[in-house]
């Protein structure tokens, strides 16, 4: 009981921490507060790699939450906002990279691999079925006839064994 | 041809492995630069060294030059000091932004560390800094004579660096312009 109870306390403490930067804006609207969150919860902090900008304590991070706040009340619209951070510090800020030359593999090579595992996996069902089947369709002349007797013998044994 | 189908795997393997190896030498904070090729950022700032005066990229043009964004409050930049002397003394042309710092404390800075820098631009609430992509100092932009950006440095500049990887940056910038 103890220790759970000290685990949860320790919980509550990281909860703390993990929403240490907040800052005092005020908004116009809701929506307009909705946007800052997005804004900044899909931008990145150039400085500290994995983070995005609403998270970060870095002080760049700070800055540029001041500066999509400016824009915010300036009346910018979201692309022109994304669009003013990316001349700055590159594609890097974004956690969703454009489609470019540089990111086709990123974009599309999970989905190629796979592809090439199907097709791949399609040539192995293939051929072992191939494999299987091919005795099946060569027979030769000798094996055809006693096949032949063989069926022709069937059914009279069969007749038999039911008497 | 059985054969060679045996040896995809390894050849998937050696290619996966080489593109990883590479992988564990490249530095993620290194950032490559939005501005590289484009002019640098308009701006209108007082001059550290003569507040009275205001500085404009304008006065950035004419030769080859490094900016170099540094700021009393950063350590590494202490670092790079003496490597900036020691580059003037060479004769290269180093300008200052000095970034979301104080003016006492930066002036003083320079009075007893030497100043390197031809001029520097006060960026006391770092708009330019904003302009130029700075996410953390020293970062150090290499401009032509027309005032394109056409390199950047992020890091401290040392010795090392600057003999292998700055110094012939430097030069061919010199020598687009000629003699």
């Amino acid at each position: 009981m103890k220790r759970l109870l000290s685990a949860a306390v320790l919980g509550l403490a990281l909860l703390g921490s993990a929403q240490a930067a907040i800052d005092t804006y005020e908004f116009a609207s809701e929506a307009e507060r909705q946007r800052y969150r997005t804004l900044t919860e899909e931008l990145r902090c150039p400085k500290c790699q994995n983070q995005n900008i609403a998270d970060s304590d870095a002080p760049i991070a700070t800055d540029l939450r001041a500066q999509i706040y400016r824009m915010l009340k300036e009346g910018k619209d979201n692309e022109q906002i994304i669009e003013f951070l990316v001349a700055r510090y590159g594609d890097f800020v974004l956690y969703k990279p454009p489609v470019t030359s540089r990111t086709l593999l990123l974009w599309y090579g999970p989905a190629g691999l796979l592809v090439g595992g199907f097709v791949l996996l399609g040539v192995i069902v293939l051929r072992r079925r191939g494999k299987r089947a091919a005795p099946q369709v060569g027979l030769s002349a000798d094996e055809q006839q006693r096949l032949a007797a063989l069926l022709n013998q069937a059914p009279t044994e069969m007749d038999k064994k039911d008497r | 041809m059985k054969r060679l189908l045996l040896l995809v795997p390894l050849a998937i393997f050696l290619g996966v492995a080489l593109f990883l190896y590479r992988g564990l030498y490249l530095n993620p904070s290194e950032l490559p630069s939005a501005l590289i090729g484009k002019p640098f950022p308009a701006f209108a700032l007082p001059s550290l060294d003569d507040p009275t005066r205001t500085l404009t990229q304008d006065d950035l043009k004419g030769k080859p030059a490094l900016v170099n964004v540094w700021a009393t409050w950063c350590p590494s930049c202490r670092a790079e000091h003496p490597v900036l002397n020691k580059l003037k003394q060479m004769g290269v042309t180093i300008h200052g932004v000095n970034y979301k710092d104080q003016r006492a404390p930066a002036q003083k800075w320079l009075r007893e560390l030497h100043n390197p820098y031809q001029f520097n631009i006060e960026d006391a609430k770092g708009g330019l800094g904003l302009d130029l992509g700075v996410y953390g100092a020293p970062e150090t932009f290499f401009i032509d004579a027309k005032g394109i950006i056409r390199h950047k440095f992020v890091g401290t500049i040392d010795e090392r660096v600057w003999r292998e990887k700055l110094a012939p940056l430097y030069q061919q910038l010199l020598d687009e312009v000629g003699p």
